[in-house]
């Protein structure tokens, strides 16, 4: 399965979601398919965006938060990991892209080449529903079961080793920023 | 344990006064009264980190969403949050509010706090992080109110020093 496609297999149900991606491949490729008010990419501060979506789902409640993120962000915050089922928001959802290495810079491998196993920590952690997918059809069937349940779930989506070949994309950074806050802001406070 | 109670509790009712509505902290010492403050307000959000840069993220995404938060900390706990801060609430203008318990300052009794005590201030001016240092129960209201609406006027992370002198009974 290749990142591109499992993103461009949900695109449609993140049009109604408020969606954090991390930096580089995971926010071009979100962007190619096509840019929403709703979805902010978090470009630098590696590890944080499941915190920022942390921050979201519990300020918004009535909001259904989608994290993408990767591999090599979430290890650099593994402790994010027992905050997010500390505080359990049932209005987000972890997706995890884990293609085992740091691509945009080299491709060196993540630890989860070697056996390190994201959704067995998070499930250690204490997220409530954990799940590895490997095919196209497995991950949106999860996604979709993750949204029908409402609750918190960290779904880990291996992914081949390829991106696109630049990062770098014509929405800036603080125009994004400002254009989802306007965005949140708008949004009921309750369901 | 001299950590002031109602120096907390001054403190604690000018974040209110202030809509401040998440407070994300992790412990230490002289923050104790303060969190469980925050912990028995049904009114307040209170986050507890495994460590202290998750803070500037939930912090991020709390102003994203319209709330007011801040960050309780320790030095040691700023210093551990460099990148969150220059890279997510620098990055992207975020009006990020740390009351940072100043240890290893005049004062301080414990070894192994001073390393950080010396270096706060200097890390807080190379980052360019406005900051004013709370040590004494008459200006905390106003200082509070100060910084928070700094913070919003430039949407840049401004800090507040809680000093010995207001944190510690004992002297």
């Amino acid at each position: 399965m290749k990142r591109l496609e499992a993103i461009a297999a949900i695109h449609g149900r993140l049009q109604d979601c408020i969606v954090v991606t991390i930096m580089g491949a995971v926010a071009a490729e979100l962007q190619s398919l096509g840019h929403r008010p709703n979805f902010f990419y978090l470009q630098h501060a590696m590890g944080l965006a499941s915190s920022v979506g942390l921050g979201i789902a519990l300020s918004k409640p009535a909001a259904r938060v989608v994290v993408l993120d990767g591999d090599g962000s979430v290890l650099m915050n593994l402790g994010g990991l027992t905050t997010l089922a500390r505080y359990r928001p049932r209005n987000l959802t972890h997706v995890v892209f884990d293609n085992e290495s740091l691509l945009s810079v080299g491709g060196f491998p993540t630890a989860t080449a070697t056996g390190s196993d994201i959704a067995g920590m998070a499930a250690a952690a204490g997220i409530p529903r954990t799940a590895t997918v490997r095919t196209l059809d497995d991950f949106t069937a999860a996604f979709d079961a993750a949204l029908a349940a409402d609750d918190l779930t960290t779904l880990v989506a291996k992914v081949e080793a390829v991106g696109p070949a630049g990062f770098v994309t014509d929405l800036g950074l603080l125009e994004n920023r400002f254009q989802f806050a306007r965005h949140l802001r708008g949004l009921p406070e309750t369901p | 344990m001299p950590v002031s109670v109602d120096a907390s509790r001054i403190i604690y009712d000018a974040l209110k006064a202030c809509g401040v509505s998440v407070v994300s902290a992790l412990p230490e010492t002289w923050l104790v009264h303060l969190i469980r403050m925050a912990e028995d307000d049904p009114d307040m959000t209170l986050v507890r980190l495994a460590k202290e840069e998750e803070g500037v993220g939930i912090a991020t995404g709390a102003h994203l969403a319209g709330a007011r938060s801040v960050m309780l900390m320790q030095n040691h706990g700023f210093l551990q949050s460099i990148n969150g801060i220059v890279s997510c609430a620098q990055l992207y203008r975020i009006p990020l509010v740390m009351l940072i318990s100043h240890r290893g300052w005049f004062g301080e009794r414990d070894p192994w706090q001073t390393e950080g005590g010396l270096v706060t201030i200097p890390v807080l001016d190379a980052l360019r992080i406005p900051y004013e240092t709370l040590d004494a129960r008459d200006h905390v209201a106003h200082r509070i109110a100060k910084a928070m609406t700094l913070a919003h006027s430039t949407n840049r992370p401004v800090a507040l020093l809680l000093g010995r002198d207001l944190m510690w009974e004992d002297g």
